[in-house]
């Protein structure tokens, strides 16, 4: 592979040629060296067991159509947006008590806001991050849609992503009820009765979401399992398929780009 | 298929392939169907429900509501009450049949829009919802707004042993007040709602209907 030249190193910064006659105590090794063979001899062990390098090459140094431009990065931003609601969210975890009683869910979310050291940052994080993400994911889609990305051979990247797009959905309506503030609790309320109009599976859809008739001891634990555990575990998998046909597929060139005649094919011969 | 010796249906490498999927199969099962049925479990399972007393006959005048809290679910606070409207029955307006449950009118606050609470209004003697507009007349049938039936009730009886006024199940009417087992808000009743809208498995009924 060609490489860049090296930038000029200040006079500082050059090696010095050993004096003649001057004695090497490590046969050359300077600290500086030893440290960076020790990395490299670290990488290389993961690598030849793991063959990464590889991997990670054909993942990040891929090709990319002229013309490519900032729209080009809200699948990413959407991706980091989901990243940073992971990490707060399992930080919260450790704060939050799924219990519907008066000293329970409310409770937690006070001493998350209103005590524990940046506790009110965190939350914030991941309450204004939600927003963040859905706002990205609906402008993706919107990239994707106008510049005509979700055309052949990319159907499965769109429709694995409109998946991810009812599933971060879905993720906004479970975490809403989790403050358990009036506010929460009875759009939950009407969320769930709105999803009780669909016909036939309606009623019991209300039932499994609620855990029950009413809503009752469970229904709390079971949205923060549902938006904690479930629907994240296949948020990630999902996000891993989308990134690998990414990856195997390359991204489109924007659809301004003209095809540009390639005289090198059209001489080839058979 | 044939096998490796005469006779055989089916080739050794054929029989193992099957009986190691199937071993598969049988030990993924194993742990998927009952966690399903776990999670699915609330939807069949059938809650309890008792008579509780509210108060003595002459608490409950005929022309207009007393508020009631009523606990419909135990042991989680707040969360698990509702309110319920209760007058005595006034032969004059209630045209409903009479029977031994409806001796005094005991409406649901839930608005039978989207879920929200209902709040009495003794001036207009309306029920008016704070959500999405719903309004229903001192019968509890829609005036105007949203609600696609009227108020839900619940039983009432007189316990002759202690004279006192008891609330019973909630039940769901239709717009000619016809008793159904309770539906959810925003599940019509009338005309073919009542069969897009299947009874559950989970909600309480009365022994004797």
């Amino acid at each position: 592979m060609p490489r860049l030249p090296t930038p000029p190193l200040p006079k500082a910064l050059l090696p010095k040629p050993t004096r003649p006659g001057e004695e090497n105590p490590n046969g050359g090794l300077t600290p500086g060296k030893a440290a960076a063979e020790a990395g490299i001899t670290v990488v290389d062990w993961l690598d030849e067991r793991t063959s990464a390098s590889g991997g990670i090459r054909w993942l990040l140094f891929r090709k990319v159509p002229r013309g490519v431009n900032w729209f080009y990065t809200l699948g990413s931003a959407t991706m980091f947006a989901f990243l940073s609601q992971a990490v707060t969210g399992v930080i919260l975890a450790m704060y939050y008590r799924p219990d519907p009683s008066g000293n329970g869910a409310y409770a937690s979310i006070r001493y998350i806001t209103d005590d524990a050291f940046l506790g009110q940052f965190v939350r914030a994080m991941h309450k204004w991050g939600a927003s963040v993400m859905i706002i990205l994911i609906f402008l993706h889609l919107a990239r994707v849609f106008f510049f005509g990305a979700y055309k052949y051979p990319r159907e499965l990247s769109w429709i694995i992503g409109v998946v991810l797009l009812i599933l971060t959905l879905a993720m906004g309506f479970t975490g809403y009820l989790l403050p358990f503030d009036q506010r929460s609790y009875w759009a939950t309320i009407v969320g769930v009765n709105i999803n009780g109009t669909g016909p036939f599976i309606g009623p019991y859809l209300s039932d499994f979401l609620r855990g029950g008739p009413e809503f009752g001891a469970t229904t709390l634990s079971r949205f923060y399992a549902i938006h904690m555990l479930l629907i994240p575990g296949a948020m990630a998998a999902l996000i891993g398929a989308h990134l690998y046909l990414v990856t195997k597929l390359g991204i489109s060139a924007p659809p301004w780009l003209k095809v540009e005649p390639e005289p090198e094919l059209d001489r080839a011969e058979v | 298929m044939p096998g490796a010796f005469e006779g055989e249906t089916v080739s050794r490498r054929r029989f193992m392939e099957l009986a190691t999927n199937g071993a598969g199969a049988v030990a993924a099962a194993a742990f998927i169907l009952p966690v399903v049925g776990f999670a699915f479990g609330p939807l069949f399972s059938r809650e309890p429900f008792s008579w509780q007393p509210i108060g003595t006959p002459s608490d409950f005048p005929e022309a207009t509501y007393s508020t009631k809290v009523l606990t419909i679910v135990q042991g989680v606070g707040e969360v698990g009450q509702t309110i319920a409207y209760v007058r005595q029955r006034d032969p004059a307006i209630d045209t409903e049949p009479e029977d031994q449950y409806n001796h005094w009118i005991a409406l649901s606050s839930r608005c039978q829009h989207l879920g929200c609470p209902v709040r009495y209004v003794q001036a207009a003697a309306r029920f008016i919802c704070p959500c999405h507009g719903g309004v229903y007349d001192f019968r509890g049938l829609v005036a105007g707004g949203p609600p696609v039936k009227p108020l839900d009730r619940f039983y009432t009886r007189l316990n002759k042993a202690t004279g006192l006024v008891e609330i019973g199940p909630r039940y769901s009417v239709n717009s000619e007040l016809r008793r159904f087992s309770p539906r959810d808000p925003g599940q019509p009743l009338d005309g073919i709602g009542q069969y897009l809208y299947p009874a559950r498995f989970s909600t309480s009924v009365l022994p004797t209907t």
